[in-house]
């Protein structure tokens, strides 16, 4: 119960960086912090007391596992991450181009 | 490129040494982590990443010369192509045995190198997606936006 | 489980220097602290695939964030007074928390999972695939639909990298 709600204040500090911030960058780390959250929550919701590792071993029976399938979500859902937060990265390098800043109060003002 | 500008691009004399050490490993390890990964841990996903870094780790050390002589763009999309290519015809070489995606090699004796039917072949077509994909896209953020600087 | 709430203390700490810090090599610095830290909790939870994956990722995901924001010639950053934005900000933050807190109680235990679908993976996957590695398992043959879309919107994103980034028909600037 307090492991899920520290995860979930992880997810709340992204949250008010994503909200509150005016730097792209910071804004991309803002994302980057609440996926790490999400990645988490899941894992975390998978987890078994005292279990062990999805992954079977020669001659010996393993009994008590943690959840595979959330682990088979999560494993997508870094690399996507990583290709997505690549993604950002190109258009705000493109936006410093055009305008000169990362700043997006001042972005709607300058003319390119 | 004369050969003195060469010899300055990139990082210093002990970068470079250790870089010359140490590539090889790296990729050594990536094909390692792919190979087995329907055993140990590891699978298409981080093999695939490793390999990138490995490449990614000579365009660092080397400048990006050295690193494109050995994968350029064009083959690397290539790459990405034949990945996604090999991915969709193994999940479609399943309509001979009935649906999409089914497993249609033999299992083999379980716990070996040669077992899990379809699973170390779609690790493999994984891998040449995600690490020709990632490497592209570093190429792209930093070959693209460095010459612009000029 | 004391480690995990050591680690996760760790990770919030870093989270909050990332996001405060004014110095934007920093604060890329700090959020590579937070996915390290993330790969530990994932070893200490039984996921050692995860780990391996997301020790990697984050190593490239720094260096491509750090050659975004070095030699741009803003080190520090004004971020000026804000006032609403921050009450509202911090308002919405206080409402999610005690709602989540509050139904966070309908959750399983942390450590009991109900496994449902899972149980099935468990105990028909060696059998049925043959590969000692139940992940691997589900991800290429279960589940992988999945692995196709992954594979989908990892193609879309090379492509929007390339599309943003060239400088074929851009004007001259």
């Amino acid at each position: 119960m307090s492991t899920y709600f520290l995860c979930l204040i992880l997810f709340c500090v992204g949250l008010y960086c994503l909200l509150r911030k005016r730097n792209l960058i910071k804004i991309i780390i803002g994302i980057a912090i609440v996926e790490y959250a999400v990645n988490l929550f899941f894992i975390l919701v998978g987890y078994r007391m005292h279990g062990r590792a999805p992954i079977l071993h020669r001659e010996q029976e393993v009994l008590n596992m943690v959840d595979p399938l959330v682990q088979a979500l999560v494993l997508t859902a870094i690399v996507i991450g990583l290709a997505t937060t690549a993604l950002l990265i190109a258009i705000a390098i493109r936006i410093y181009d055009k305008y000169g800043t990362f700043d997006i109060t001042k972005i709607n003002k300058l003319k390119g | 490129m004369s050969k003195m500008k060469q010899d300055q691009a990139g990082m210093t004399l002990i970068v470079k040494t250790i870089t010359r050490l140490t590539v090889g490993l790296i990729l050594l390890y990536g094909i390692y982590i792919v190979l087995h990964g329907h055993l140990t841990p590891g699978g298409g996903f981080p093999g695939g990443v490793i390999i990138a870094l490995s490449f990614i780790h000579l365009m660092l050390a080397f400048g990006k010369e050295t690193a494109l002589k050995k994968l350029d763009q064009i083959r690397a999309s290539l790459f990405e192509s034949a990945g996604a290519i090999m991915f969709l015809s193994i999940a479609s070489l399943g309509f001979v045995g009935g649906y999409f995606f089914l497993n249609f090699i033999g299992k083999g004796r379980p716990f070996n190198l040669f077992s899990a039917g379809t699973i170390p072949l779609c690790n493999i077509a994984i891998c040449l997606k995600v690490g020709a994909g990632l490497f592209l896209i570093f190429v792209t953020l930093v070959v693209l936006s460095k010459m612009e600087e000029r | 489980m004391i480690e995990l709430h050591l680690l996760l203390l760790f990770m919030i700490v870093a989270a909050i220097i990332a996001v405060e810090v004014k110095d934007l090599i920093s604060s890329v610095v700090a959020v590579g602290a937070v996915g390290l830290g993330l790969s530990l909790i994932f070893l200490i939870l039984k996921a050692p695939d995860l780990a391996i994956t997301q020790l990697v990722v984050e190593i490239l995901c720094l260096i491509i964030l750090i050659r975004a924001t070095i030699k741009r010639d803003l080190p520090l950053i004004k971020s000026g007074r804000w006032h609403f934005n921050t009450f509202s900000t911090l308002l919405f933050i206080i409402i999610f928390l005690t709602l989540a807190y509050v139904s966070l109680k309908d959750l399983p235990a942390f450590g009991y999972p109900i496994l449902r679908v899972a149980a099935n993976y468990l105990k028909e996957g060696f059998i049925a695939t043959g590969a000692a590695n139940l992940v691997s398992s589900v991800v290429l043959d279960f589940r992988a639909y999945d692995t196709l879309g992954e594979a989908t919107v990892l193609f879309t994103a090379v492509m929007g990298v390339l599309v943003v980034m060239r400088r074929i028909g851009r004007k001259h600037e």
